[in-house]
């Protein structure tokens, strides 16, 4: 049964138009382009990227903080679902599902991309290796594994039941939801305290971090969410329903709104003392020293988020579909920004030192970048594409012949 | 006086050849032992693991001759949780694989930190006349990437050049904030202090220049080291006699301890360390200053290859105004304990609760 599962599946995906085998082609290319540049880094070493011994991390770490949040934002379609039992977002939650172990697994391609010996990971893994409890680090890979499980776990069991049409076993599946919405917290709230945690960076060392981050999470995970959901409707005969993009864009919004109320916050009270430990913010909003690389990325993302916020107030926006996207994107680019260009690489500049320096991400990192996100939309097309084969009835056990019988 | 290209003199006369202690290492007998082995399980590897070797070979970017060595070292425990033999084993691998690609007999001491031991240090701040004389010493003694790229370039100490602040007459009249009508400050005062880039790698006619005062840094070798803490593989801990060391080859490369690092002390090969054969140092310590690898973390760690043979370190040893002491926090008889028990001293960054071993004094 799991080798028709399996071989029905992967039938299904193969089979494609023009359109969508130039889509897969498009993303492989470029993941070739990051597997080559993955092989630069192992062999020339990180000194292809633009980190410095003062910038020691850079997007890579950035890009790897975001997908954890756009992880934790699948949480949004599955909690109305399952708490809830929000009718509109219970149709789509497997989706959800499947957003969250696509984001996982580009997270864990992040976290290779920006070590210096991905060869060793296996010292962080007992019996042979070490599991550090202090280490925070420690902590957000169990965390992330454990989400990638339970997701998988979660998503393809509600997909199995369907294919086979047995009725999901709700003893044990509610409970694991459960368990999984609570655990989407915390992925998030770990890897906050991996920045926050450092006293040595005053830029990250602050308690608001985990609830800014969670903030930013559900609204950037949700506008990815929205869009996915709005090709969806557009491309495949699978509909998501109006409800279900409705509720999503109230919580984009309101998360878009705390994170724009944090952010200030945050700009008030450091800059009204002005000590040396705003100088991270201050050389992030105005430059310190002559040196003003980021400037420009602080505020194209207030304005992209500002701008989202604002107009997802106008129902000219808000219930037009098609010019929902905007917004959308703009959130959505937004916090991309704020969290990678506006967080991360600030902490470093200036260094525990005082030493401001500036960091130019190199031609190979952004490749390295756009494969790893590349390689991420090519897993989702796969995952989506399968479970929305499931959910129509076009996937089912015994094939479409014997579903007419 | 102060020069940034050529090593200074202070370091050449001091050539770890010289070291009267015979490195653990040395014993021939166990070197022949041991190779016969590793000659047999080479050969075995090479058969059996050939497909593999080509991943592993592609991974780590080895030779041949190396590969099989290279095998072995891969696949070895965290430092601190190997028995006695595979320290001998993981040790003698090492001087192996250095001899050979350095073209000289080079020892890996490992031997262990010896009780009744915490070493300190102290730096007289008046003293220090910004030289940076133990900057190359240190980069000499332990075997520091050397290259022409900005990230082939790895010091250990930097020493900060501070200008001097001062009041002025003509800024008298200048308010804070400025421009604005309400003045909640004044602005008279140039702030001292300041590091702007690169600003340790200064190159004067001549030191001390009279509009600068110089600050030394590196590791502090804190009692609670954040950098410790953080680290997923615990690959870097407190030694028992103090020093805080890192097993490079268990290191994963994940640069959390630099996050960490209140005091900006750890360093990241961003490449394969760019070091002349004819500059090896060969006297290495495994924990100290055996050669690095790509993609590891390096750092201060206070000459283990010397100090634990009862011999100052690098930087100590090379200071012609003596700014630099060092000594044993646990005898009261040491220049170290006498100072912290005279002199006023200090500690950087007190109110991060990291207790450095390191202090600086006035006199």
């Amino acid at each position: 049964m799991l080798t028709s599962f399996l071989t029905d599946y992967a039938r299904y995906v193969l089979k494609g138009g023009k359109q969508f085998y130039t889509w897969m082609g498009v993303l492989s290319a470029f993941i070739l382009a990051m597997l080559f540049v993955f092989y630069l880094q192992n062999t020339d070493g990180l000194i292809v990227t633009g980190m410095t011994s003062q910038i020691s991390d850079g997007l890579y770490l950035a890009n790897l903080v975001f997908l954890v949040g756009v992880a934790a934002g699948a949480v949004t379609i599955v909690f109305p679902a399952y708490v809830y039992h929000h009718e509109g977002m219970h149709k789509v939650a497997v989706l959800g599902e499947m957003l969250a172990i696509t984001a996982v697994i580009m997270v864990m391609v992040f976290v290779f991309a920006h070590m210096g010996r991905p060869d060793r990971l296996w010292h962080m893994i007992p019996p042979r290796g070490i599991y550090s409890f202090s280490s925070m680090l420690g902590w957000d890979v169990m965390v992330l594994n454990g989400y990638l499980i339970l997701n998988f776990v979660c998503g393809f069991y509600y997909l199995w039941c369907k294919y086979t049409g047995n009725p999901v076993n709700q003893k044990w599946f509610i409970p694991l939801v459960y368990v999984a919405i609570a655990w989407a917290l915390s992925i998030h709230t770990v890897t906050a305290f991996l920045m926050a945690n450092n006293p040595a960076r005053p830029m990250w060392f602050h308690s608001m971090m985990p609830i800014r981050f969670i903030a930013t999470a559900f609204a950037a995970g949700p506008a990815l969410i929205i869009l996915i959901f709005l090709i969806i409707r557009k491309n495949t005969k699978f509909w998501v329903d109006d409800s279900a993009i409705k509720l999503l864009t109230t919580i984009v919004q309101f998360c878009l709104g705390i994170a724009i109320f944090l952010t200030l916050s945050e700009v008030v009270i450091e800059l009204y003392a002005r000590t040396e430990h705003a100088n991270g913010l201050y050389y992030l909003m105005f430059g310190l020293h002559g040196l003003t690389a980021l400037v420009p990325w602080f505020w194209s993302s207030v304005v992209l988020m500002i701008g989202a916020f604002v107009m997802f107030f106008m129902p000219s926006f808000r219930n037009d579909f098609d010019k929902l996207r905007i917004p959308c994107a703009m959130a959505f680019a937004g916090i991309w920004i704020e969290k990678g260009m506006g967080l991360i690489v600030p902490g470093y500049i200036p260094s525990p030192i005082g030493e401001v320096t500036e960091y130019h991400p190199s031609f190979v990192e952004w490749l390295m970048v756009l494969g790893i996100w590349a390689f991420g939309f090519f897993i989702l097309t796969i995952l989506l594409k399968g479970a929305i084969g499931i959910l129509l009835g076009e996937i089912k056990h015994g094939g479409p012949a014997a579903a007419v019988k | 006086m102060a020069n940034n290209d050529t090593p200074c003199a202070g370091t050449a006369q001091d050539r770890p050849s010289d070291c009267p202690v015979q490195p653990a290492s040395a014993d021939p007998a166990a070197n022949e032992l041991k190779t016969t082995r590793r000659d047999f399980l080479r050969a075995g590897g090479m058969l059996s693991l050939s497909s593999l070797m080509g991943t592993a070979a592609l991974m780590t970017q080895s030779d041949d001759a190396n590969a099989a060595v290279e095998w072995g070292e891969h696949f070895q425990k965290n430092y601190r949780l190997m028995t006695t033999e595979e320290k001998n084993e993981a040790r003698l691998r090492l001087e192996r694989r250095y001899s050979d690609e350095y073209g000289k007999k080079v020892a890996v001491d490992t031997t262990e930190a010896q009780p009744g031991m915490l070493m300190g240090y102290a730096l007289n701040i008046r003293k220090c006349i910004g030289c940076r004389r133990c900057v190359h010493a240190c980069v000499a003694e332990n075997n520091q990437s050397r290259g022409p790229r900005p990230g082939e370039k790895i010091e250990w100490i930097q020493v900060l050049r501070m200008e001097r602040g001062k009041f002025e007459q003509e800024k008298m009249n200048h308010g804070y904030p400025e421009g604005l009508g309400i003045q909640v400050g004044g602005n008279a005062y140039t702030p001292a202090g300041q590091v702007l880039e690169g600003q340790y790698h200064y190159n004067p006619k001549a030191v001390p220049e009279a509009d600068a005062t110089y600050m030394p840094i590196a590791c502090m070798q804190c009692e609670k080291p954040p950098c410790v803490k953080v680290c997923p593989v615990r690959t870097t801990y407190r030694e028992g006699d103090g020093p805080v060391v890192i097993d490079y080859n268990w290191c994963i490369g994940c640069k959390m301890c630099m996050n960490a690092c209140p005091y900006w002390a750890r360093r990241f090969n961003l490449t394969t360390p760019v070091l002349p054969k004819e500059e090896m140092n060969p006297v290495t310590h495994y924990l100290g200053n055996r050669p690095r690898m790509r993609g590891v973390v390096e750092k201060c760690h206070w000459c283990l290859q010397r100090t634990r043979h009862n011999r100052y370190p690098a930087c100590v040893e090379v200071c012609p105004v003596g700014a630099r002491k060092f000594g044993n926090l646990l005898d009261p008889e040491s220049e170290v304990s006498k100072i912290l028990e005279r002199k006023n001293v200090f500690r950087l960054k007190a109110e991060l609760n990291t207790f450095p071993k390191f202090f600086y004094f006035y006199d």
